[in-house]
C-alpha cells in the first residue's frame, strides 16, 4: 500500500498582518496600471468637453496622489478581502481572520487613510475608529500559498449595485436590460467612468460575490469564453451610449470595462448581480 | 469650456444669479464641510428648535470627510462625496440661508425646487480627484462634532477651488441636459 505524504507548510500571522497592512496603504494612493490606461484611452475617444475636463482632472490626480503617496480618494473604503488558502498551508501564531483585521487597522492608521466602518448599520452607527471589521471572503484551494487580494470599495459606487433574481424566461436580453438599466440608475452617482462587475449564476449570495471578484480581475482583460467575452464588448457599447459620460456631465465614456463572472445555477433560477467600481479602481494582491 | 469665473464666499444673490450650469468655477473663500452625520445633526437641532453651531445664511457647505492629514499637512485628501444622500437635508439648510452646495451627482427634484425658491447653487467638483482638489485648501478647522470623526464640520479657508456649476437657481441641470446631448438610441 502506497502513501502520499503531504508537505504542510506553515505561515505566520504577523506575516499576514505585514502583507495586508502594505497592501492597503499601496492601494489608496497607487491606482493599478491596467485602470490608468484604460482612463487614458477613455480620454481619447471621449467628445464632450466636461467629460474631458473630468478625465484630465482624475489623470492628473492619479499621477499626483502616486507621486505624493497620498489617497486618491478620500474615500478610502470599506476593505473587501478576497482571500485564497492553499489546502496544504498552516496558519501559525493566532487567528487568519484576527491577522488580516490587525493589518488593515495598521495600514489605515499608518497610511493616514479614513476611517470609514460604523459598528452598527442601524442603530448608533458608531464609526469603530479603525476601519476594522474588513469584509473578507476566504476560499480553500489545492496548494499551500495564500493569496490576498485587496479592494478598497468606496461607498459611492457600492450604493449603485444592483441585483435580479432573473426569471429564466428572460433569457440574454433579460439580463442585458437588466444590466444596462442598473446603470442608468446609477448615473452620475457612482463616479464614472466605471468598471463594472456583473455576476451571473449561482443563488442570490453566490451572485454578489461572483460580482465582486468580476472587479477583481485585471482591468478591460475580457472573459475567457469568447461567447460572455463578446457580451462584455457589447455591454461596454450599450452602456457607453447611454450619454452619462464622465461623473455624469454628458459624454461617450460611462463605463470602461464590463466583467462577467458566472456560476452554474437552478434550473428555476437565472441570478445577476452587477456591482460598480469608480474610476478610482483600486486592487492590489500578494500571493505568500 | 470658457473662462474661469472666479467667486469669492459667501455668496450674494447677486453672485448666485450670475452663475449658470455648465460654468467652470473656482472658489476662494470659506466653505464647511458637512455629510450624512452632521446634517442629520443639525436638521435634528432645527426640529427642537436649537441655535445651529455654525451660522449658514449665504454660505457654501463641502459634502466632504477628508482623510487624516500626514505630518507637515493641514489636510488629507478631501474630495466631494455623493451629494444624493443629503437630498433629505439639503431644503432645511436652504430655508437657514445657505447658498451654494458642493458635491457630486445629480439632486432630487425636492431639492431643486428648493434652490430656486432659495436662490442657491449646486457645484459638482471631480469626484475622485480629491488629492488634486486638497491642494487648494489652506486651513482647516473643526467647528463642530468633533466626535464624528472624518464626519466632523470643518471650517476650511479655500483659494481657487475647482468646480462646475451642475445646477443653477433657475434650476437648470446639467445632470440633465448633458446626458440628453450624447444619449445614442441603438
Amino acid at each position: 500500500m502506497s502513501e502520499t505524504i503531504t508537505k504542510i507548510r506553515e505561515i505566520s500571522t504577523e506575516k499576514i498582518t505585514e502583507a495586508v497592512r502594505g497592501l492597503c496603504m499601496k492601494a489608496a494612493c497607487d491606482l493599478p496600471e491596467d485602470v490608468e490606461k484604460l482612463i487614458e484611452e477613455g480620454l481619447e475617444k471621449e467628445e464632450s468637453q466636461f467629460g474631458k475636463y473630468s478625465l484630465e482632472k482624475i489623470l492628473k490626480n492619479v499621477k499626483l496622489s502616486r507621486e505624493e503617496d497620498v489617497p486618491m480618494c478620500q474615500d478610502t473604503g470599506m476593505t473587501v478581502i478576497l482571500v485564497e488558502v492553499g489546502q496544504d498551508l498552516h496558519v501559525t501564531g493566532g487567528s487568519l481572520v484576527d491577522a488580516i483585521n490587525e493589518g488593515v487597522r495598521q495600514g489605515y492608521e499608518d497610511g493616514y487613510l479614513r476611517k470609514s466602518v460604523v459598528a452598527d448599520p442601524v442603530l448608533d452607527r458608531k464609526n469603530t475608529g479603525d476601519n476594522t471589521p474588513a469584509v473578507i471572503h476566504t476560499e480553500v484551494v489545492p496548494g499551500d500559498q495564500l493569496r490576498i487580494q485587496v479592494l478598497p470599495k468606496g461607498a459611492g459606487s457600492e450604493n449603485m449595485g444592483a441585483v435580479k433574481m432573473c426569471k429564466p424566461s428572460e433569457g440574454l436580453d433579460g439580463v442585458v436590460d437588466f444590466i444596462v438599466n442598473s446603470i442608468t440608475q446609477a448615473g452620475g452617482n457612482p463616479c464614472p467612468p466605471v468598471i463594472v462587475g456583473v455576476g451571473i449564476g449561482g443563488t442570490m449570495d453566490k451572485c454578489t460575490l461572483l460580482a465582486k471578484k468580476a472587479l477583481a480581475r485585471h482591468a478591460g482583460e475580457p472573459h475567457p469564453n469568447p461567447e460572455y467575452a463578446e457580451l462584455e464588448k457589447k455591454l461596454l457599447e450599450k452602456i457607453n451610449k447611454l450619454g452619462i459620460g464622465p461623473q455624469g456631465f454628458g459624454g461617450k465614456v460611462t463605463a470602461l470595462a464590463v466583467h462577467i463572472e458566472t456560476y452554474p445555477t437552478h434550473i428555476a433560477m437565472m441570478p445577476v448581480c452587477v456591482t460598480l467600481n469608480c474610476h478610482a479602481a483600486r486592487h492590489k494582491e500578494a500571493i505568500l | 469650456m470658457a473662462t474661469i469665473k472666479k467667486i469669492t464666499t459667501p455668496l450674494t444673490y447677486e453672485q448666485v444669479k450670475d452663475l449658470k450650469a455648465g460654468d467652470q468655477v473656482s472658489i476662494t473663500g470659506v466653505i464647511y464641510s458637512a455629510r450624512d452625520a452632521a446634517h442629520k445633526i443639525l436638521v435634528d437641532l432645527l426640529a427642537e428648535g436649537k441655535e445651529l453651531p455654525v451660522d449658514f445664511n449665504d454660505q457654501v457647505v463641502y459634502y466632504a470627510g477628508p482623510t487624516p492629514a500626514k505630518p507637515g499637512k493641514v489636510i488629507g485628501s478631501c474630495g466631494p462625496t455623493t451629494s444624493g444622500r443629503m437630498d433629505a437635508y439639503s431644503p432645511t439648510m436652504m430655508e437657514q440661508g445657505l447658498k451654494g452646495m458642493i458635491g457630486k451627482g445629480p439632486r432630487s427634484k425636492a431639492v431643486i425646487d428648493s434652490m430656486k425658491e432659495n436662490g442657491a447653487v449646486y457645484f459638482a467638483a471631480i469626484g475622485g480627484a480629491a488629492a488634486l482638489i486638497a491642494d487648494t485648501i489652506q486651513k482647516v478647522d473643526i467647528v463642530a462634532f468633533p466626535e464624528l470623526g472624518p464626519e466632523a464640520i470643518r471650517r476650511m479657508e479655500v483659494v481657487d477651488y475647482p468646480c462646475i456649476v451642475a445646477i443653477d437657481s433657475l434650476g437648470n441641470d446639467l445632470y440633465e441636459l448633458g446626458v440628453q446631448q450624447y444619449k445614442q438610441v441603438d
